[in-house]
């Protein structure tokens, strides 16, 4: 395996919340001792449900969010302060796409400039050079220059991705958080994106986070998956694996939930219960109100992240047993 | 007869065309998935239909629901039917109700409007609604507002009203694409559980084919305003015939088995307003050939209960098949 370019040791973040306009202010964990490693080169997927704290994972590695506690380091080298020198320089080497390109493309600007704008802030290369790299980056996601000089109002929502992805590569980072990049488009042309992110990665070497709650997609273009429930990680390993044989009653339901052309839904789990509420997070595992096997000891006690098998770590009591508690205490 | 029967429907905006000749019929009970791309017209069909665009569309075509002609209907008689004998749900089920009333007003609205029930009769109906749509302590919950509910709760309101006027078929629009994929499986299995007692048909809208294919008998697939394949869900997702049917499938990751590089669509759907001439779909597909291009092929039947529109059919079969010996 490859030394890995991001390593997040258990970061924490939480956000007060008032109910009312009096009401008490309440802590929303929304992020609870995460600890992640990416391995140079390779795409680690991170999947949930909303509020599951996967945005806030990826805002917090790449600096846009200070964690509470806990720390990221990138490259070997711990996350600088928030707006210094040393912090934008790394921040050239890490970038973001989000779901909504329309959202995160100025519509009064021919799309070449935007494309352009991060090589003006960085300083990188002369005029000239840089105009040759918007060309080249327009090349890279397979548009035409003539597409540069474009609105986004004017491209489809394929295209707008494309342009969002072209100036995220402006700065040639090493490490790319995408979240939901395909969710907002129509398959056809998600399986564009995604061929287009898949090659870009083995042509450019980058380093991928990517977080959707699109099982398919994941999979798809992930190395190691992640799952996380109510801010923690419940299950993570090998994509292929994960998806065949998940362990954690969550990524099972999760996984039975995604349906599949040729299958009916016979057999399907349906979990009882509502959509977590990350303000009032159940107490041991937060996962045992909804889960179909839970016993006395779940409410009472929050399962840990342990091995099973070489390459898994799950967080069920059901799934590590007693004997697991016993091995760690060890 | 048929429920429903909708011939050579035709929708356009200023005079750009958006449906551009749908022919569709529904059994009794059946459940029919429409899939297709944003501005395939798989929403406008039924919008059309039911009389709910805006006044400056061109409706041309016909719809009849049992027999009877409901385009152009008088608006006495669309009350009736709207609601009534067709009831529909939207991907967006909390823009569907009114946050400043109870649940219990609306639902009560509802019944009143279609069900011969008064005074005390209104409000138990109401209460078993709600309980046969899964939320738990409804004779209380009844009083809440929309914003006290989740997404997925608020999605089984929108189901109890559409239930309310007893319908024949349930209109289903991107039901589940705004929920989490847990809540989505709860409201799919609602659902059909309401179906097998009822005996209601159902067509699903959906951008997701799996979910189609999992809940539907049969599905018609969409593209640029027409029908292009149409056939039993679980013959289509096996053996599609239409390229553009093909392309969807081929475009989908694969949940297990081995990975494989993504079979793209090239191109984009093509703008209403300067559509290609002949098939729609000739300039992203790779079997196209010249005669492709000189006139738009007309959905045909392949065998008993499948038809598709694409005069290169039986190339694209073979494609697929030759795909499938390797």
């Amino acid at each position: 395996m490859n030394s890995p370019l991001v390593e997040v040791s258990s970061i924490s973040r939480s956000y007060s919340m008032r109910s009312g306009m009096f009401g008490r202010s309440t802590a929303v964990h929304a992020v609870d001792g995460v600890s992640l490693m990416i391995p140079r080169g390779e795409t680690l997927g991170l999947v949930g449900e909303s509020g599951s704290g996967k945005s806030t994972t990826g805002r917090i590695v790449l600096g846009l969010e200070p964690p509470d506690s806990g720390e990221v380091r990138f490259d070997g080298k711990p996350m600088a302060t928030l707006a210094t020198p040393a912090w934008r320089a790394q921040r050239a080497r890490m970038q973001m796409i989000f779901q909504d390109p329309l959202g995160a493309l100025d519509r009064r600007l021919p799309v070449a400039a935007q494309i352009r704008e991060p090589l003006d802030i960085h300083g990188l290369g002369t005029p000239p050079e840089r105009e040759d790299r918007v060309r080249e980056l327009l090349r890279a996601v397979e548009l035409s220059p003539a597409h540069g000089g474009r609105y986004p109002g004017a491209l489809s929502g394929g295209q707008r991705q494309r342009i969002v992805l072209a100036r995220a590569l402006a700065t040639k980072p090493d490490f790319l958080v995408c979240d939901e990049p395909v969710s907002a488009l129509d398959v056809s042309i998600q399986a564009q994106v995604v061929n287009l992110l898949s090659d870009l990665q083995a042509q450019l070497g980058l380093t991928l986070l990517f977080i959707s709650h699109d099982l398919r997609v994941v999979r798809q273009i992930s190395n190691v998956v992640a799952v996380m429930y109510l801010g923690r990680i419940v299950e993570i390993g090998g994509a292929d694996d994960l998806f065949a044989r998940p362990e954690h009653p969550y990524t099972q339901a999760l996984v039975s939930a995604s349906p599949a052309p040729g299958r009916r839904s016979a057999g399907r789990i349906v979990l009882a219960g509502d959509p977590p509420n990350p303000a009032a997070r159940p107490q041991g595992c937060a996962f045992h109100p909804r889960c179909p096997g839970a016993i006395a000891r779940c409410a009472t006690e929050t399962p840990i992240l342990s091995a099973v098998g070489s390459n898994r770590q799950v967080a069920c009591h059901l799934v590590t047993g007693p004997q697991a508690e016993t091995r760690d205490a060890a | 007869m048929p429920l429903v029967s909708i011939r050579d429907l035709s929708v356009a905006f200023n005079g750009v065309p958006v449906l551009r000749g749908v022919a569709l019929s529904l059994q009794k009970g059946e459940a029919l998935g429409l899939v297709g791309e944003s501005g395939s017209g798989k929403s406008v069909t039924w919008l059309a239909a039911l009389g709910l665009l805006p006044r400056h569309a061109k409706i041309s075509g016909s719809v009849l629901l049992d027999g009877r002609e409901i385009l152009a209907a008088p608006a006495s008689e669309l009350d009736h039917v709207r609601g009534g004998r067709v009831a529909m749900i939207f991907q967006d089920p909390a823009s569907a109700l009114n946050p400043v009333l109870s649940i219990r007003k609306q639902l009560c609205e509802a019944l009143a409007l279609h069900r011969d029930l008064t005074g005390d009769a209104v409000k138990a109906e109401a209460r078993r609604l709600l309980d046969l749509v899964g939320i738990p302590d409804a004779a209380r919950r009844l009083s809440a507002y929309p914003h006290e509910f989740s997404g997925g709760q608020v999605q089984r309101i929108m189901i109890a009203m559409a239930l309310a006027g007893n319908p024949d078929l349930l209109i289903a629009d991107e039901p589940t694409t705004a929920l989490d994929a847990t809540i989505q499986a709860q409201i799919l299995e609602l659902l059909s559980s309401i179906r097998r007692e009822t005996g209601m048909a159902m067509v699903l809208i959906s951008h997701d084919l799996g979910v189609v294919a999992e809940n539907c008998d049969r599905v018609a697939v969409m593209y640029a305003g027409r029908i292009v394949e149409e056939a039993p869900a679980h013959q289509l997702f096996a053996d599609p015939v239409h390229p553009y049917a093909q392309g969807l499938i081929g475009a989908l990751p694969p949940l297990d088995g081995p990975r494989r590089r993504l079979t793209a669509i090239p191109g984009t759907v093509p703008d209403p307003a300067s559509m290609p001439d002949g098939c729609a779909f000739a300039p992203r597909c790779e079997l196209a050939a010249e005669p492709c291009r000189l006139a738009t092929p007309t959905l045909a039947p392949i065998a008993d209960d499948r038809s598709v529109a694409c005069i290169r059919a039986e190339a694209s079969r073979r494609a697929l098949l030759g795909i499938a010996a390797e």
